[in-house]
């Protein structure tokens, strides 16, 4: 993509953001319950400390004024305090966020390693069983309500077969010092395949169930992409050339059959953003999703907001990189 | 300027004919027309509850707590499915929980149908700012994961029936609405749209009675492909517990309170699932089958 | 350069032979017979034009040649010896080793038939990695680039050194053409099938691309069958030629003699197409009518519906009959609508 091009995009994405961020800061200003009341609830505050704490918050001020500080905290990071942690917002969120990224990661390789070459298979033996079993497994997978799957899940291989945990992201007696602050790869890095074991049998739980509906979508992606690659020209062509059939298939077919999957891959990402509340919570993962999920039930607001606000851009910004990617990838469009 | 001027496209027979076949391809198409026969099941079911139903699904008795299902030891044939912690029959409130899935599921998808088609009409034949307002507003909402968008809007509004409808409708406006502008944006450069522009046929007219019926199919092909979304978007609420509150029955927040009893109680928290799996994958289903029926060129 | 070809087909035994082919695709309509009941020889360095609207089989007679008829086409009947071989009952390995070192393919548009997503040089290393069996055994991936570049300053791309890294939308439309016949030639096949190698071109390229395929064919030695809609360019650069009309041959023979004399109303019909620079003035009259379905057809002659000559007894299968030394043609009224 030309530069120019991608300045424009980039351009593209300022009111969306911003019109993101007035629909997160509408929805708390909405939001029923005096955030300060909620705080003050178990200390018996006069009126008067409620009224100084109403004004040290800026609550008192104009909605736009109030929009304009918000914004502009946003900006630099800073949330303000998380009512039920007595901490910052933002350093709640970024204790928690290591998790939920591990988590996601997981599910988007999983899902990508499940569905590449099924949808690949698929749309080779077209019509054939694999292809009718393909079909029935992505049909059941986009049906799957994901927090009953997982717990299914826990029931067969951690209740009755005992393989793996029921919960949790790692032993506590494996906790090794940060270094991507993603457990499995830290416990390699320092040497700990123990660790990583431990660890990688938390995950794969979580993780499959979070993958199977974008597996589910992306074997459809993949094999729709595929198809119509088979019909080319210059697979013709390849075959006419005399070499393996493998090459054809893996090499000439693929390589622009994977463009279209790596875009909804990416854009999918962001819909795992919104499973992960579910998974995390079936799981008792501790990620971010799951923290949103309990802030609400203490009505911790300035968490939930800062967290949707987050996702929100998170997703924004993956649909950007879906984007671009598309045009990296695509050398036809390039021109 | 006067309505009676008659536009000389027949409209009617033009949509009806393909409209026909397509319901008739639809309808060869055993493996759909199962589907849909389910999911017609699941909806008399609804309607039918409390004559269906063996039991009260409000009912508690504490001597039934986490009774098991009747093949299992200490079963009894009356309550099929065993019971929840509280003792109340799961069989009769997974097909009470029906109302609450298909009812959120029809509203939604209606609502939302009805206000995309409107703005989307309006956003693709009026152009202008029209357009560039409601395509920004489409994008805004786009920005957001949809179950971190009801979530926070349950958090904001409360739980129950209304506010889940509410707060589903809130972004699934944006699906119908992108696909009728989509659609309208290429019905206007079609010739009966043309035609009527050029007998001076009012906005509204062409709007409403000239194109909306031409694109009516796509519409209906999604709305029936997002119940299903809605559907699971709704229990997977209800199962966080910002959704439907107890005690009315709700698949999702069944599922939720089978869970403390996984360990010896597997029943409570799988049969409601399997109510959600069987009625989404029938609706996918059926609504697979209905899109290759309008749109042949989709199947491979 | 137009040679008559008499000479040569009583010497040589043809390299490839084809009789009674049937080709067949499955419609919902019905079975679509695309080819039915070609026969055709290509003798060793000569170059054979296939004549034809599209439609007409053409394209498909040598898709079945080289095995590649697209899904759900079939081959129904017939035999093709190429070389030796008998082509119909070759394997899938059989198919591979044969392809791209004995028989190769050039398509209509380079631009989608060069994998826009791989760069050039690995689209022709991979022919010569596959094929090439006088590559050294050290070094064998420099030895096919060095190959690869030396193909390419071949078929006349400046700097391909610099350019073989480069993707197929990087160059113009006539390079393209080029780089494709390069991928095609890069391991010296006995016959090239060239199916309309110049319709995606302008007019000064199409010269230029065709005086390559010439030149190379005998530079190589090879056979070339030049399939194509455009009776001028196969007057300039072919041997001898076979028209053919809804799946069938309906004339054939050498060149000059079938361009100077046609015999079949269908091919007066074409020629009357090809622009003189005597007339240009005069209008094209182009021929009424379009190709007939190919289901459940026989009985009739298939040109019927659009010949201006046609009688009662044109309805029935028309056989090929000789019209002449080297010339056969499949009409009934030959000698009448001549006059």
């Amino acid at each position: 993509m030309k530069p120019l091009a991608l300045v424009g995009r980039i351009a593209q994405l300022v009111p969306v953001l911003l019109g993101v961020s007035v629909i997160v800061f509408v929805m708390m200003a909405l939001t029923p319950g005096d955030p300060v009341e909620i705080m003050l609830a178990d200390q018996q505050a006069t009126p008067q400390q409620v009224q100084a704490m109403r004004h040290d918050m800026g609550l008192d001020r104009p909605a736009l004024e109030r929009f304009g500080v918000f914004l502009g905290n946003a900006l630099t990071g800073n949330f303000g305090l998380s009512f039920f942690h007595r901490r910052p917002v933002a350093e709640v969120i970024a204790e928690r966020l290591p998790a939920t990224v591990e988590l996601t990661l997981a599910a988007l390789l999983l899902a990508i390693a499940i569905s590449v070459p099924l949808g690949v298979v698929a749309a080779v033996k077209k019509n054939k069983l694999v292809d009718r079993l393909a079909a029935l497994g992505s049909l059941f997978g986009i049906s799957l309500p994901g927090f009953w799957f997982g717990i299914i899940l826990i029931i067969l291989f951690a209740v009755h077969l005992k393989l793996l945990p029921v919960s949790g992201r790692m032993e506590f007696a494996c906790e090794v010092p940060a270094i991507t602050t993603l457990v499995t790869i830290d416990s390699l890095l320092r040497g700990r395949p123990d660790c990583f074991a431990n660890a990688l049998s938390h995950l794969i739980l979580p993780a499959l169930t979070l993958a199977l509906p974008m597996a589910a979508v992306l074997t459809r992606v993949q094999r729709a992409a595929m198809l119509e690659v088979l019909r080319s020209d210059y697979i013709v062509f390849a075959q006419a050339k005399g070499i393996s059939r493998r090459r054809v298939l893996w090499r000439h077919a693929l390589k622009n059959a994977l463009v279209p999957t790596v875009t909804v891959a990416a854009i999918e990402t962001g819909s795992l953003l919104g499973g992960n509340m579910v998974v995390e919570t079936v799981f008792g993962w501790p990620g971010l999703g799951r923290l949103v999920v309990e802030s609400i039930f203490v009505r911790n607001y300035p968490l939930v907001q800062a967290a949707v606000l987050f996702y929100a851009v998170t997703y924004v910004l993956l649909n950007f990189i879906a984007d671009v990617l598309y045009t990296m990838l695509n050398p036809r469009v390039r021109l | 300027m006067s309505i009676a001027v008659r536009v000389p496209v027949m409209t009617a027979e033009r949509i009806e004919t393909p409209t026909w076949q397509s319901l008739r391809r639809f309808a060869a198409d055993r493996f759909s027309m199962v589907a849909a026969i389910v999911v017609l099941a699941f909806v008399l079911m609804a309607v039918l509850a409390p004559w269906l139903a063996p039991h009260d699904p409000y009912e508690t008795d504490l001597l039934r707590r986490l009774q098991a299902p009747a093949w299992m030891e200490g079963g009894e044939w009356s309550y099929l499915l065993g019971c929840d912690a509280l003792g109340r029959d799961i069989l009769s409130r997974i097909i009470y929980g029906s109302q609450v899935s298909i009812t959120i599921g029809l509203a939604v998808v209606l609502i939302a149908t009805v206000i995309g088609t409107v703005l989307g009409l309006a956003a693709g034949y009026m152009r202008g700012w029209v357009d560039i307002g409601i395509s920004r507003l489409v994008d805004i909402l786009l920005g957001f994961p949809y179950l971190i968008f009801a979530i926070a809007l349950m958090a904001m509004m409360g739980p129950g029936l209304q506010n889940i409808i509410l707060a589903l409708v809130y972004k699934e406006w944006v699906v119908p609405a992108r696909v009728v502008r989509g659609e309208v944006l290429a019905a206007r450069e079609m010739e009966y749209v043309e035609a009527a522009r050029a007998v001076g046929a009012p906005r509204l007219h062409i709007m409403f009675r000239e194109i909306l019926p031409n694109i009516l199919s796509p519409v209906i092909v999604v709305s029936t492909i997002r119940m299903a979304h809605v559907i699971i978007l709704e229990a997977s609420l209800s199962f966080l517990g910002i959704g439907v509150q107890p005690p009315t029955a709700s698949w999702g927040s069944m599922v939720a309170d089978g869970r403390a009893f996984i360990l010896d109680a597997w029943w409570v928290c799988t049969f409601p699932g399997i109510a959600i799996l069987f009625l989404v994958l029938s609706i996918n289903v059926a609504s697979q089958g209905l899109r290759d029926a309008f749109d042949p060129k989709f199947s491979d | 350069m137009h040679s008559t070809r008499s000479s040569v087909t009583e010497m040589s035994t043809p390299l490839l032979s084809i009789r009674g082919l049937k080709t067949c695709f499955p419609t919902r309509a019905g079975l679509v017979t695309a080819v039915d009941g070609v026969d055709l020889d290509v003798y060793p360095g000569e170059c054979l034009g296939i004549v034809g609207e599209s439609g007409s089989g053409k394209s498909v007679t040598f898709a079945s040649v080289i095995g590649l008829v697209r899904s759900p086409g079939y081959v129904a009947d017939g035999s093709m010896q190429f070389d030796g071989i008998d082509l119909r009952g070759l394997n899938a390995d059989g198919w591979r080793t044969l392809r791209g070192r004995d028989i190769a393919m050039t398509m209509q548009d380079a631009l989608t038939a060069l994998n826009p997503a791989l760069t050039v040089a690995e689209q022709i290393e991979e022919v010569l990695l596959a094929h090439a069996t006088d590559l050294p055994r050290r070094g064998r991936r420099d030895a096919a680039r060095a190959r690869a570049i030396e193909m390419l300053r071949l078929v006349g791309i400046p700097a391909p050194d610099k350019r073989i890294d480069d993707y197929p939308h990087q160059f113009s439309g006539g390079m393209r053409q080029r780089i494709m016949i390069a991928i095609a030639l890069s391991c010296r096949p006995k016959l090239l099938i060239a199916d309309e190698p110049t319709t995606a071109l302008d007019v000064t390229i199409q010269a230029q691309v065709l005086d390559l395929i010439s030149d190379l064919r005998r530079e190589l030695g090879m056979s070339v069958v030049l399939i194509t809609h455009d009776l001028g360019i196969v007057a300039e650069h072919t041997d001898r030629v076979a028209v053919m009309y809804a799946g069938q041959i309906v004339e054939a023979g050498v060149t000059r003699e079938l361009i100077d004399r046609p015999r079949h109303p269908y091919t007066r019909g074409l020629i009357g197409l090809i622009p003189r620079l005597s007339d240009l003035d005069a209008p094209i009259k182009p021929i009424e009518g379009q190709v007939p379905e190919l289901i459940g057809l026989g009985g009739t002659c298939r040109f019927y519906d659009r010949c201006d000559f046609r009688a009662s007894r044109c309805r029935t299968d028309i056989p090929m009959e000789a019209a002449g030394l080297d010339h056969q043609v499949r009409c009934v009224r030959v000698e009448e609508s001549l006059q």
